[in-house]
């Protein structure tokens, strides 16, 4: 029963509830950062590295936090978390520290973060909470993943950092930059809606026609 | 002078916190359904980023700089941020009912909104605005939170405008919501992205 429930919540993060597509929860982030597939995953695994440890924490903290004053408890273990990761990135990731640049402090208000401690590690035990931090966090880093990447190759024709679309491809600059961003997201948030209807509706007609035959 | 001058149209125009910077998307998206809510949410928000200037600034050049703690700047700004947001809510509360009504339910979302610490971020370092680079004061930094919330109250209200209009079309089942939301963002931004070819 325990099994089956974590696996639950470990699918929840990043399928039903995925916090990108699903909920639309930490837009700046996944707006600014999406230039390219490393810049992304990078991002993803610094907020997931602060989502795992924030629920963790607060989860064990949950009966000693007086109710009256959880919203600043929780902000202060998050600020903890957020400046651990930015200065091990500014100590072994420089490249990376100074390309995604404010928004590591940032990750701080980044309302995924807040609203799992909030909804989720405050009234849930240590390992639930545990397993949804990392769920949620992958979760955006999958996401994260696919607009860094598409992005990437179409504006200037790389991956990962490598030439994949020779000379030829002259590159849409444009995604690379503002409007790009709000564009991706867009419409591959539309495209997952898309899917997501189609299978779920599959998923009805299917039990629609199994409740029919077991009647007859 | 000429530095204000940049500081009020690098905030309103030429680095818009929402359409170019990225700051504050969450409100953007979520708050933008009628104009008058979404001019609600921007004055509340403009209001915490000018006072919140002013606060972190003074803290970090007179408190965290002279006893070199600035690495602890995340923690201390999330700190006046939050709150900053329990005082102005109590005293609107206390003093003028109708306002707080306006914008009660918004107060409490401002803490969580990136735009707050980003500027005060920002205003501890020098700010690019188009080929020009400024470093602030006291001044300066209240000038930057003022008018970079301005900015986010001028992009809010245009696409409630937009999603206002957008409510009676017939989109396709797919992008309702917020795909076609961002959508209007994206047309929106390009429009913005010309605003940084202006030069001083």
């Amino acid at each position: 029963m325990q099994h089956k429930k974590l696996s639950q919540i470990a699918v929840n993060g990043l399928l039903n509830e995925n916090p990108t597509f699903r909920l639309v929860l930490g837009m700046c982030p996944t707006l600014a950062v999406t230039t390219s597939l490393i810049n992304g995953v990078g991002m993803g695994l610094a907020t997931t590295f602060v989502l795992f440890c924030s629920n963790l924490l607060i989860s064990l903290l949950k009966n000693i936090i007086p109710d009256k004053v959880r919203i600043p408890a929780f902000i202060l273990v998050i600020a903890t978390f957020v400046t651990i990761v930015e200065m091990v990135m500014n100590k072994y990731m420089e490249g990376l520290y100074q390309a995604l640049g404010l928004y590591i402090p940032l990750i701080v208000v980044n309302c995924i973060i807040f609203a799992r401690a909030e909804s989720f590690a405050s009234v849930n035990p240590v390992l639930p909470s545990m397993v949804d931090g990392l769920s949620m966090g992958l979760g955006f880093t999958a996401a994260l993943a696919v607009l860094g990447s598409i992005r990437e190759l179409l504006a200037y024709g790389k991956l990962g950092g490598i030439v994949l679309l020779g000379e030829w491809f002259p590159g849409i600059a444009m995604l690379g930059t503002a409007p790009g961003g709000f564009l991706t997201l867009g419409l591959c948030m539309a495209l997952f809606n898309y899917v997501y209807g189609r299978v779920t509706e599959a998923r009805a007609h299917k039990k629609q026609a199994k409740a029919k035959e077991e009647n007859v | 002078m000429k530095e204000y001058f940049l500081i009020i149209l690098g905030g309103l125009l030429i680095n818009n916190f929402v359409l170019v910077k990225f700051y504050g998307i969450c409100p953007f998206l979520g708050v933008s359904k009628k104009t008058d809510t979404a001019l609600g949410m921007g004055m509340a928000v403009t209001f915490v980023m000018a006072l919140a200037s002013v606060f972190a600034y003074v803290i970090y050049e007179y408190l965290l700089v002279p006893f070199e703690l600035t690495y602890l700047k995340t923690i201390a700004f999330i700190l006046v941020i939050a709150s900053l947001v329990q005082i102005v809510e109590m005293v609107i509360k206390r003093f003028s009912p109708t306002l707080y009504q306006a914008l009660g339910v918004y107060l409490p979302l401002i803490t969580t909104n990136c735009a707050v610490l980003g500027v005060a971020m920002l205003n501890t370092e020098a700010i690019k605005i188009g080929a020009a680079e400024v470093t602030v004061n006291l001044f300066g930094a209240f000038l930057n939170g003022a008018f970079s919330g301005l900015g986010f109250t001028l992009a809010i209200v245009l696409l409630a405008g937009v999603r206002e209009k957008l409510a009676r079309a017939d989109v396709p089942k797919a992008f309702q919501g917020f795909p076609i939301t961002l959508m209007a963002a994206a047309i929106m931004a390009m429009a913005f992205s010309a605003f940084s070819s202006l030069a001083f």
